[in-house]
């Protein structure tokens, strides 16, 4: 494959992937940060036979994005939190009607409007819990701009192959950091992830009886394939079921699906973590700021690595309980109030101590502050 | 075709009887759907039927397209999503008066902005069904409702005004007693090509006309009979005689460019590299 060298933001990396895995189709509302996405589709989409469609409001964003899903096209949204807030209604909804599609969340500070232009990680457990109801999701933090590019083609392949909604998880120094990206100059190699199609009749199709991977393949509307697609717990049909029975059925599936494919689900980085004693934990932007002072940190002789979940949702539950067993002590950077650390806390269960290394106040954390932080728990070994 | 034809080609096998109550008006409109669609001969692969949440929407799930019972008010984003995505699909969306005029108000008035060809069966009762008896945007005003023990003061929508205002280009109105129009109108509906809407005024006998000494079933349709009107009628009638009347029939028609055909020229304008 050849490359071609850009300089470009983390959203418009974002739009590439998406042309670049196949996506056909873009509903979404303005909002800031993540308005770049939708810009750049506005313009690349149409250019390629796909379509873009503004809506007028968050909710029909993903709304639209539905429908075109269920013709089988490849399809995204974004959005950042108070928009995010209005999607998980519909978040849910293709949760449980199991409908492949990409969400774009690009953090700012929150609650409510907050700091529009300025940086947080506030929506890590919105995330995970936002929409109502027990359901598995899968989140996905890039790191860099080529990451953003890579990821976002990931999430698709995810999206497809597990039937189900995928969050592109940025935040503001991600989604607007510029730096160099080697794209390539055609997106034709570029395997794009397909949806399961029926091998079966109309006549004999349910739509939602499953394969032995748990996974029921998705016949798109107008095919032949004439199916009903509800909100409701529903039986392999796809017709609403109000049993007991069929509730326990529908729900242990749609988080078996993901549950059992843990290990192709959950990315991570380790980074200088061979001879680690102290691990710091950091995703997103913050992970950039890691880097400097695990480099720092190690030309003052202490032994400190990165761990870097990719994959914020499913919990990398298996490498954090690892990382208890290998380090003495574990920093969690991150842009909130401390949110991932609750998560990581329960994996860890008090084997080691475990730091929260929070900031939430508009500015992104620096690689000195986080040096100091590793230094203080180096003094205390 | 007789009814029992009409319902082995376009219900689904095993899915009647439906949940709506004795002397519910629903399954005349459905009736009256599937007739159009049976009249125009349109392909059942080839239409889309989507619904928010309510009674009436629970008409796709008993119907033989391709279906989506999607969220409460959100039927039409759904809709334009598959419209626009597969302009091939003739997309029929199935809402009740608190569906599509209140949690769903805005994305029904932008839709008919966009004059997307998507035709709208608004199924009126007047009244939250499922939920069991709650007032609507279109709830007349002093009724009774369980969240208004003591008459409503909100004031409704004629929703087929305002669908007009927002930009619909096929407007009109039929009851559950004049079903001969209904299904009229319904088969111009879908075949105009751009935003059509039709509000099809259905008996709620339970939830309603209870709570409002409506009376029967049938006495709520004799109300239909005795109050519609047909548009030609109803315009040479005095402002006294119109008191009470309502008109039906197609109340506003227009010409107008379509969403989806215009954006295939977005796509001809992009390809050729234009602005």
């Amino acid at each position: 494959m050849s490359y071609k060298t850009k300089l470009m933001q983390g959203n418009q990396a974002v739009a590439e992937g998406a042309i670049a895995a196949g996506v056909s189709f873009f509903g979404g509302y303005p909002i800031t940060p993540s308005t770049e996405v939708a810009e750049s589709l506005a313009r690349e989409l149409p250019a390629i036979g796909g379509k873009f469609i503004q809506m007028e409001d968050e909710i029909a964003g993903i709304g639209v994005i539905i429908g075109a899903a269920l013709t089988g096209k490849k399809v995204m949204t974004a959005t950042s939190g108070p928009g995010f807030s209005l999607k998980q209604e519909l978040l849910g909804y293709a949760c449980i009607a199991e409908i492949p599609l990409v969400i774009v969340n690009v953090q700012r500070v929150g609650p409510s409007t907050g700091q529009p232009t300025a940086p947080a990680q506030g929506d890590v457990m919105q995330a995970r819990w936002g929409t109502h109801g027990d359901h598995p999701i899968i989140a996905l933090t890039p790191g860099s701009v080529p990451e953003c590019f890579d990821l976002t083609i990931k999430a698709y392949e995810f999206s497809e192959k597990y039937r189900t909604p995928v969050i592109l998880l940025l935040d503001e120094i991600i989604g607007h950091m510029r730096e160099r990206i080697d794209l390539p100059t055609s997106y034709d190699q570029i395997v794009k992830p397909q949806r399961k199609l029926p091998v079966v009749s109309p006549e004999e199709y349910r739509a939602y009886k499953p394969d032995a991977d748990l996974i029921p393949p998705m016949a798109p509307f107008g095919t032949g394939y004439r199916w009903h697609v509800t909100g409701l717990v529903h039986d392999e049909y796809g017709f609403p079921d109000g049993t007991p029975a069929a509730t326990q059925a529908c729900l242990d599936r749609l988080h078996a699906k993901i549950n059992n494919n843990l290990e192709d689900i959950v990315l991570y980085e380790n980074y200088l973590m061979e001879d680690a004693e102290i691990a710091v934990l950091a995703y997103g932007g913050t992970a950039r700021t890691a880097y400097a002072s695990v480099d720092a940190a190690r030309e003052k002789g202490i032994k400190v690595g990165l761990f870097r979940p990719i994959t914020m949702w499913p919990f990398p539950e298996k490498q954090v309980k690892a990382l208890a067993s290998q380090v003495k002590h574990l920093i969690v950077a991150e842009m909130n109030f401390g949110q991932y650390v609750i998560e990581v806390e329960r994996a860890v269960a008090g084997k080691i101590p475990v730091t929260l290394h929070a900031k939430y106040n508009s500015e992104a954390i620096t690689p000195a502050e986080l040096l100091i932080a590793i230094e203080n728990i180096s003094k205390q070994q | 075709m007789e009814m029992e034809q009409i319902v082995d080609k376009y219900f689904r096998a095993g899915r009647l009887p439906h949940i709506w109550c004795p002397g519910c008006g629903n399954g005349i409109v459905t009736g009256a759907i599937v007739k159009a669609i049976d009249k125009l001969a349109l392909e059942k692969d080839g239409v889309a039927v989507v619904s928010g949440i309510g009674c009436s929407s629970r008409a796709s799930g008993y119907l033989d397209f391709n279906t989506v019972h999607s969220a409460h008010g959100r039927a039409l984003p759904v809709a334009t999503g598959i419209k626009l995505s597969e302009p091939r699909l003739k997309v029929i969306v199935v809402t009740g008066d608190g569906d599509a005029t209140a949690i769903g108000g805005n994305h029904f008035i932008h839709a008919a902005r966009r004059n997307i060809d998507i035709t709208v069966i608004l199924y009126n009762n007047n009244i939250y069904g499922m939920t069991g008896g709650q007032y609507s945007p279109l709830t007349p005003t002093h009724s009774k409702a369980t969240t208004a023990p003591f008459g409503t003061v909100d004031r409704s929508f004629d929703v087929t005004e305002l669908a007009k205002g927002a930009g619909a280009t096929f407007v009109a109105r039929a009851t559950t007693y004049h079903t001969p129009t209904l299904i009229d109108v319904i088969t111009q509906g879908i075949q105009h090509e751009g935003f059509s809407i039709i509000e099809a005024i259905t008996a709620c006998p339970i939830s309603f006309g209870r709570q409002n000494k409506m009376g029967s079933a049938a006495n709520m349709m004799k109300w239909q009979k005795d109050n519609g009107v047909m548009l030609g009628a109803y315009e040479k009638m005095t402002d006294e005689q119109k008191e009470g009347k309502f008109p039906i029939g197609i109340l506003y028609k227009a010409t107008a460019p379509e969403y989806t055909a215009e954006y295939d020229k977005v796509i001809a304008r992009a390809q050729k590299g234009a602005k």
